[in-house]
C-alpha cells in the first residue's frame, strides 16, 4: 500500500497533529509520501522527509498562505493522481476534515472519518470509527477509487524526526479562483494549548458557581503548574463563566487526553461523550454519588474551592 | 432572501449509551429520536438571520417517514415550509447529492444552513458534499452571521484554536457550531400550527437523481470496552498527586 499524508499548515508551521497521521501511515507501510500546502513552508517539507516521508510534494505559493478549500482540494486531486498513492490520510482537524470530504465527494471515494485507528488489511485500510458519539465501535472500509481517511487527534504517536530527507517535488499550485475573502484571522494567543490535543485537561462545571471567577482562577493555575488545557462543561458555558470553546462534550470537543481532571461537574452523559476515552479520569466533586465517580479512576470527594488549590500546591512541590 | 436548513434526526443524546450493536447495524433504533442538537443551533441561525435581514426559511430532511417529525420541530421553531426526502439507504454522498437535488429543484434557495455534525453519524462530511455538489462555496465552523447581502455574506469561522472573519458568494452552503446561538422554544401556537402544516414528500425519482451507493462499509459494530471503573478515592490532594505520578499522566 503506498499513502499519502496531509500535512497540514499553519502560518508556515506545520499543525501538530498531521505527524501523528504520518506516524500512523508510517505503522502501516514504508511506502508514505507527504502532501505540504502553505506559503513559506520549505522547513516543514524538510520535516516531512526527517519524519519518515520518502517523497514531499509541496505547494508553496502566497495564494496558500491560508486554508482555501476550493484551492486545497485542486492542488490535492492532482497530487493524488501525479502520487498514484492508494490511500490519503489527515489529521481530523476542521481543515482536514473538509480536505477530505471535498476530495471524497469530487472522487465518489468514501472517507473513513475521525478514526481512532487504522490498520491494513492486504491493500485495504480498515479504519476503527466511533459512532453513535463513541457508544458503538465498527471497522470501517471503502470501496471507491481511493481509499480515504481522517484519524483523530491524539489517536496516534507522531512519527518522530530521523534525520532522512525525502525528494521534495514541487508541484504547481492548480490554477483554481478562491471564493473566499479572508477579511480578519485571530490566532490563538501564544502558549494557549487546544484541547484536542492536551496531555492534560483540567476542566470546571457548575460547582464553581459560587465564585465562578475565582474557580476558573483557581482551575487556570493548576493547569498551568500542569501544562494542561482548560476544559469545562456546558453549564459552565451556558452560565457564561467561560466562552464556548473550552466546552468538552456532546456539543463542543470531543477530547482524549492521558488526564482529565473534572472539577465540580457531574458527569451527565453529553459530558462524559466528549470525554471518557481519557486514559485516566479524575473527579472533583462534593457529591459522592455524582455519576462522574463511575468513570473516574481517582476521585476526591470534597469541595473544589479546597481540593483544586491544594492540589496546585502539592503539583509544584513534585513536578 | 431564501434559506434552507438542513436536519437529521437522531437519537436523544441521553438515551445515546443505550443504543446496542444491533440496533446501529440495522438502523432500527428503540430509542427516542429528536432533531440533531447541531441542526437545532443551524435552525435557530437561520430563522434569526431571515428576522435580521429579511426572507424565509425552509427546512429538509432526507430520512425515513418518521423523520417528519424532525420536520415539525423546525417548523414550530418559525420554518415557513418543509420538504421530506425519503430514502433510508443514502449514505454521506448519497443524502449529499439527493439533497443538492432539491435545492435545485427549488431553485430560489440563497443560504443553507447545516450543523457541524450529527451525534449517529460523526461524520461532519455531509455539508462539504452538498457544497460540491452544487458548485457553491462552503463555510464550516460558523459562529456568528455578520452580514446577509442578496449576493454576499460575511461571518465569523472558528478554524482550530483561531477565528477568521470571511466573506463569500451566496448562494453558499453554512455549517454552524452552538456558539451560533440557543436554539428558541416554540411556543404552543406554533406547535399546534406545524402540526398542520402539509409536508410534501420526495422520492429520488421525483428529483431525477440517482443516489450514489455506498462507499463506505461498516461491519463488526460492537459496544466500546467499558471503563474500568473502579475510583479510588484519597483524603488530600497530596496522595492524589502521588497516584497520578506514580501513573506516569503528570
Ligand atoms: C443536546 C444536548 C447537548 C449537550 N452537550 C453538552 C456538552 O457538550 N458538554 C456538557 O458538558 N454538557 C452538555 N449537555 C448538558 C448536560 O446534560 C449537563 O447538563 C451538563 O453537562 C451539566 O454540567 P455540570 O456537570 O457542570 O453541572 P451539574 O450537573 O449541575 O453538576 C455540578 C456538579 O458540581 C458539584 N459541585 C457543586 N458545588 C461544588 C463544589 N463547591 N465543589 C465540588 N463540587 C461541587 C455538584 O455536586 C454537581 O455534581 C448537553 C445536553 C443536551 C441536552
Ligand atoms: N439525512 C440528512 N438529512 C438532512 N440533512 C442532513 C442529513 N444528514 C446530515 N445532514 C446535515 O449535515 C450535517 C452534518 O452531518 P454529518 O456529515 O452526517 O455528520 C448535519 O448537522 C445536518 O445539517
Amino acid at each position: 500500500m503506498q499513502i499519502l499524508v496531509f500535512i497540514e499548515t499553519d502560518g508556515g508551521a506545520a499543525v501538530a497533529s498531521s505527524w501523528e497521521a504520518l506516524g500512523k501511515a508510517l505503522s502501516l507501510t514504508d511506502q508514505v509520501s507527504a502532501l505540504v500546502i502553505g506559503e513559506n513552508v520549505g522547513d516543514v517539507a524538510a520535516e516531512a522527509g526527517s519524519r519518515g516521508a520518502k517523497t514531499v510534494y509541496v505547494i508553496d505559493d502566497a495564494s496558500r498562505a491560508l486554508f482555501d478549500l476550493d484551492l486545497y482540494a485542486a492542488d490535492a486531486s492532482n497530487v493524488l493522481s501525479q502520487s498514484e498513492a492508494d490511500a490519503f490520510l489527515a489529521s481530523h482537524t476542521g481543515n482536514g476534515r473538509d480536505l477530505m470530504a471535498a476530495v471524497g465527494f469530487d472522487l465518489q471515494a468514501g472517507v473513513l472519518a475521525d478514526c481512532l485507528d487504522l490498520s491494513a488489511d492486504g491493500d485495504k485500510l480498515v479504519g476503527l470509527r466511533p459512532i453513535y458519539s463513541g457508544n458503538i465501535l465498527v471497522d470501517a472500509t471503502t470501496s471507491g477509487p481511493v481509499q480515504l481517511a481522517t484519524l483523530r487527534p491524539r489517536a496516534a504517536a507522531p512519527a518522530e524526526p530521523t534525520g532522512a530527507s525525502a525528494d521534495i517535488v514541487s508541484v504547481t499550485p492548480a490554477a483554481v479562483a478562491g471564493r473566499v475573502e479572508v477579511q480578519k484571522v485571530e490566532r490563538a494567543e501564544a502558549g494557549e494549548i487546544s484541547l484536542t490535543d492536551a496531555n492534560v485537561i483540567v476542566s470546571g462545571g457548575r460547582g464553581v458557581s459560587k465564585d465562578p471567577e475565582l474557580g476558573f482562577k483557581l482551575i487556570g493555575e493548576l493547569a498551568d503548574t500542569l501544562g494542561a488545557a482548560v476544559g469545562a462543561s456546558r453549564a459552565a458555558v451556558d452560565a457564561g463563566f467561560i466562552e464556548y470553546k473550552h466546552q468538552v462534550g456532546q456539543t463542543g470537543k470531543v477530547v482524549r487526553p492521558d488526564l482529565y481532571i473534572a472539577c465540580g461537574i457531574s458527569g451527565a452523559v453529553q459530558h462524559l461523550a466528549g470525554m471518557n476515552a481519557s486514559k485516566v479520569i479524575v473527579a472533583i466533586n462534593k457529591d459522592s454519588e455524582a455519576p462522574i465517580f463511575s468513570v473516574a479512576n481517582y476521585g476526591i470527594v470534597g469541595d473544589l474551592f479546597d481540593v483544586v488549590p491544594a492540589m496546585n500546591e502539592a503539583a509544584k512541590g513534585k513536578l | 432572501m431564501k434559506y434552507l436548513v438542513c436536519v437529521k434526526q437522531a437519537p436523544d443524546t441521553a438515551e445515546l449509551p443505550k443504543v446496542k450493536a444491533e440496533e446501529a447495524a440495522s438502523g432500527e433504533l428503540s430509542i427516542q429520536l429528536v432533531v440533531n442538537p447541531w441542526d437545532e443551533h443551524a435552525l435557530e441561525s437561520a430563522i434569526q438571520s431571515s428576522e435580521d435581514y429579511g426572507g424565509s426559511v425552509g427546512v429538509i430532511t432526507v430520512g425515513g417517514e418518521k423523520a417528519i417529525d424532525a420536520l415539525r420541530s423546525g417548523l414550530a421553531m418559525g420554518c415557513a415550509e418543509a420538504t421530506l426526502i425519503e430514502d433510508t439507504e443514502a449514505d454521506a454522498w448519497g443524502v449529499a447529492t439527493l439533497l443538492a437535488a432539491a435545492i435545485e429543484q427549488m431553485g430560489d434557495v440563497d443560504l443553507v444552513f447545516t450543523g457541524q455534525l450529527t451525534v449517529d453519524g460523526n461524520s461532519g462530511m455531509v455539508p462539504i458534499a452538498l457544497a460540491r455538489k452544487l458548485g457553491w462555496p462552503v463555510l464550516t465552523g460558523v459562529a456568528k452571521i455578520i452580514e446577509v447581502t442578496d449576493d454576499s455574506i460575511v461571518v465569523e469561522r472558528v478554524v482550530g484554536e483561531a477565528r477568521l472573519t470571511v466573506k463569500t458568494q451566496a448562494p453558499a452552503v453554512l455549517s454552524v457550531i452552538k456558539e451560533i446561538g440557543e436554539p428558541r422554544y416554540p411556543t404552543f401556537i406554533k406547535i399546534r400550527k406545524a402540526a398542520r402544516v402539509k409536508i410534501p414528500t420526495l422520492t429520488a425519482s421525483d428529483l431525477g437523481v440517482d443516489a450514489p451507493a455506498p462507499v463506505v462499509q461498516m461491519d463488526n459494530y460492537r459496544k466500546p470496552p467499558a471503563r474500568d471503573a473502579h475510583v479510588q478515592l484519597f483524603d488530600n490532594a497530596s496522595d492524589l498527586v502521588d497516584a497520578l505520578l506514580a501513573e506516569k499522566v503528570l
